[in-house]
């Protein structure tokens, strides 16, 4: 037994290497194996440009509570090769105490790496592998890596089974040749707490079985990055529930198809990324006027244009909010964790079926790509659903009601039919260019939005203090991480349109100073939170655009 | 048991709400064809769907007493598709014109043609935009003089009938709106076919195009019977006048299933999936 000075309840670890290296493969089972002793974690993944191959990085964060941001540094970085490796410096911070952990026969470790003055200590990948026939450095690597932050040899073993198809004994072989290596001893984490059941899962994932739970059974697919997993999990999913997927040729069609479907009486649903989400909001404003329910994911990455398909960023809430022409109240939401990207999209499905308008769900690449163990989630609560009209002879499909929502008819019912229209029209769905229906109708929608009570999930409200930082989405990990335990307020808002103005002024009763956390150039949701609501005088904004996630420390040391 | 419904007429099928047609456009009897074509097959209004997206012919929705889709341009048939996917019970009749169908919704046209979803595509072809007043559409003459296109467009028309067969369409047919009834009857056909069928109807502007008054006197049947054969086919879509009206290409291609399997399991099934 090894005596361990210090023992640590976070240990971040980065795996790295050129393409066909398996750094991927040997983290996704670091962190099962990570899992399967007891721990929380998480890993997000960076490689680059090339189609297929090409250099790749696993960070990995061990912990024993619930996470989903990375730390400041990075405790150990290994390299399976240094190839292309210096590419990721600004995405694995090093500091003096850290390992480099490298193979002598692939070279030093870059400059850009060494100049952190990190400790370089080399261990012999390739030879290690070389003794056993048939094994992978990488599956030393994985040893190296699991036996330095002190995870059992089973664990390693057990998600090595899991996910080795073939070459099995050779990987545990090499696996167990790593673990044997000694190295040093400052980077063993706590033994966990025992707890309760626990998922791993990716934010992708996560989301799209939200959309499942919250009643969805028909998608329309148009592959983009970094959406694109979300929707090829959905294919073999929806066949096992009932549901169908279909292919479109493009994001206009996708949206359309979404939209026929639920015209159908079907929850639909459709995913994509920025330049998608431009391409479908004429065909959203379609579903504002018609009044169909749809919900698109935005798994956001760095724009304009093309920008970095493969990085994250904040900054498409100026085309969710406002890139519809015309008035056009609609619902948008965003999740603040990877577990929330199972309850928010469930919730979003909800309030776009009640209130028969689209929900634009506002995802990223940060949360959509990365991998998490997590608490296995409660079960639904309740479950909002779509008014059906019943078959009658008077039928009216936008009847003025007091909640503005009218009872909708599915094709098939009797005695309802009417067409759905995107041209403005009178309660009986007739066209009409006369101006008191537009004002009637226009008056109808946007009351849907205004008397939606979304009780207590419009924003996740923690701490106390007369310092408020309000945020949303996948910097609210970081945000979280930066200000535990200091006498400060967090809002992270989840319902980010319709807002909230009197929730708001509530949660920030007693606050004299707010700080606005996003992952953008221009400031779009300090822009969005000054239009919608009243703000203390003391505002500052915290923001730069991606592709790198916040880590505490800048928010930290923006704040202090 | 629910005592059987009655056998339903064309007028039954038709709203009353007045079209915003010009006087003698062709779309009229369109219309009629679509409602006669519906009683004709028996069916009730409330199973049907009629969606389309935007232009004159576009309207059409609205004017049946079936459930309909007026969406935006050039998306019909993906919203047709989407409908019939989620609910293959219903009959889903889709309608467009030259601009809607073959300009800006040209990509969905080819796509629609290669799923082979089992739709019916009612393409009412007038060779104008008429609700923007007579600009040039891919089926103009090249030298049909206009506004924006003083002199002609100069560029070669579209053949929707050879791009539909390449596509892939399942079945194919060229009509008239002057015969209402030879109308009705394809329309007919093509919903009982399996898969996606198209419909080119010659339906003329007389507002932008008043010389298409001439078309009744150059429409003729198909000199010959459908064939199943796309070679055949494409031969004689790409020798014919443009006039030969009947079905003309008639395959046998399954029409697209969705994967779906065969009970509905529990969405908690999959979260064995994310389990340790």
């Amino acid at each position: 037994m090894r005596h361990i000075a210090a023992m640590r309840d976070s240990v971040s670890l980065a795996l790295a290497g050129s393409g066909g290296a398996g750094v991927m493969t040997a983290g996704n089972m670091l962190l099962e194996a990570a899992a399967l002793a007891g721990c929380y974690g998480l890993m997000t993944r960076s490689s680059g440009p090339q189609i297929r191959g090409g250099e790749a990085a696993a960070m990995l964060r061990l912990a024993t509570f619930p996470t989903d941001a990375q730390e400041d540094r990075c405790h150990v970085l290994a390299a399976i090769d240094w190839q292309n490796v210096a590419r990721f410096a600004a995405e694995i911070p090093l500091a003096p105490q850290s390992l480099l952990v490298g193979d002598p026969a692939r070279g030093e470790p870059p400059d850009g790496f060494l100049k952190s003055g990190a400790r370089y200590v080399p261990v012999p990948l390739k030879k290690l592998a070389g003794e056993i026939q048939g094994a992978w450095p990488n599956m030393v690597a994985l040893g190296v890596l699991g036996g330095l932050v002190g995870l059992p040899a089973q664990a390693l073993e057990a998600a090595a089974r899991k996910s080795m198809k073939k070459g099995l004994d050779a990987g545990i072989a090499a696996l167990r040749a790593g673990f044997a290596f000694p190295l040093p001893d400052d980077f063993v984490l706590e033994k966990p707490k025992a707890g309760g059941a626990r998922w791993l899962i990716t934010g992708n994932e996560a989301a799209g079985y939200g959309a499942l739970r919250g009643g969805v059974r028909f998608v329309a697919a148009y592959p983009i990055t970094p959406a694109t997993e979300l929707l090829e999990w959905f294919a073999p999913a929806l066949a096992r529930v009932g549901g169908s997927l279909v292919q479109a040729e493009d994001e206009l069609a996708s949206i359309n198809m979404a939209l026929g479907a639920s015209f159908g009486g079907v929850p639909s649903l459709t995913a994509t990324s920025g330049p998608g989400l431009s391409l479908m909001t004429e065909a959203l404003g379609l579903g504002v006027a018609a009044e169909i329910p749809v919900v698109v994911v935005d798994v956001m990455r760095t724009g304009p244009s093309t920008g970095i398909a493969t990085k994250t960023e904040q900054a498409d809430l100026n085309i969710a909010f406002y890139g519809m022409h015309g008035d056009a109240p609609h619902v948008v939401v965003a999740p603040n964790s990877i577990p929330d990207c199972i309850a928010a999209t469930e919730w979003a499905v909800g309030l776009a079926e009640s209130l028969q308008v689209p929900a634009i769900v506002l995802s990223d690449q940060y949360f959509g790509q990365a991998r998490a163990v997590i608490d296995a989630p409660p079960v639904s609560g309740e479950r909002r659903e779509r008014e059906k009209a019943k078959a009658n002879g008077t039928y009216s499909r936008y009847a003025m009601t007091p909640s503005g929502v009218s009872p909708m008819a599915i094709p098939g019912t009797p005695g309802c039919t009417y067409t759905a229209d995107g041209l403005e029209h009178n309660e009986r769905a007739l066209p009409s260019s006369q101006a008191g229906d537009h004002q009637a109708q226009m008056d109808k929608r946007a009351r849907k939005l205004a008397q939606l009570d979304p009780g207590e999930r419009w924003a996740s409200i923690e701490g106390e203090g007369d310092t408020a930082v309000i945020t949303f989405g996948s910097c609210t990990g970081a945000v979280r991480e930066a200000l535990a335990g200091k006498p400060i307020r967090i809002v992270s808002l989840r319902l980010l349109s319709p807002a909230q103005p009197g929730k708001l002024k509530k949660a920030l009763e007693g606050v004299k100073r707010v700080i606005v956390v996003e992952q953008n150039h221009s400031g779009q949701f300090l822009r969005y939170l000054r239009s919608e609501y009243e703000l203390p005088a003391d505002v500052r904004s915290l923001r730069r655009p991606g592709p790198l996630p916040f880590r505490p420390q800048e928010i930290a040391g923006a704040i202090a | 048991m629910n005592a059987p419904l009655a056998l339903l007429q064309a007028k039954d099928f038709k709203s009353d709400t007045k079209p915003v047609w010009c006087p003698g456009c062709g779309d009229y009897s369109v219309l009629s064809a679509i409602t006669k074509a519906l009683a004709t097959l028996a069916l009730r209004p409330e199973n049907v769907a009629v969606v389309s997206g935007i232009g004159c012919s576009s309207r059409i929705p609205a004017y049946t007493r079936c459930y309909g889709f007026h969406g935006v341009h050039g998306r019909a048939l993906p919203a047709a598709t989407g409908l019939k996917v989620a609910r293959p019970d219903l009959t889903v009749l889709v309608a467009s014109g030259d601009g809607d169908g073959y300009s800006i919704g040209g990509n969905h046209f080819l796509h629609a043609c290669r799923r082979n979803v089992d739709l019916t595509y009612i393409v009412m072809d007038n060779h104008v935009y008429g609700m923007t007043k007579g600009q040039p559409s891919p089926t103009t003459e090249p030298d049909w003089s206009s506004k924006l296109a003083p002199g002609g467009t100069g560029l070669r028309e579209f053949h929707p009938l050879v791009i539909a067969l390449a596509s892939g369409a399942n079945f194919i047919a060229r009509a008239f709106s002057g015969d209402p009834n030879g109308c009705a009857a394809l329309i007919a056909e093509a919903v009982r076919h399996p898969g996606f069928s198209f419909i080119e109807v010659l339906s003329p502007c007389v507002t932008f195009r008043p010389e298409q008054r001439g078309w009744k006197d150059q429409v003729h049947p198909a000199p010959v019977a459908p064939t199943d054969d796309p070679g055949r086919a494409a031969r004689r879509l790409m020798t014919d006048d443009g006039f030969n009206i009947g079905v003309l290409y008639q395959g046998r291609r399954p029409p697209y299933a969705a994967r779906a399997s065969g009970s509905a399991g529990s969405v908690n099934d999959l979260e064995k999936a994310f389990q340790l």
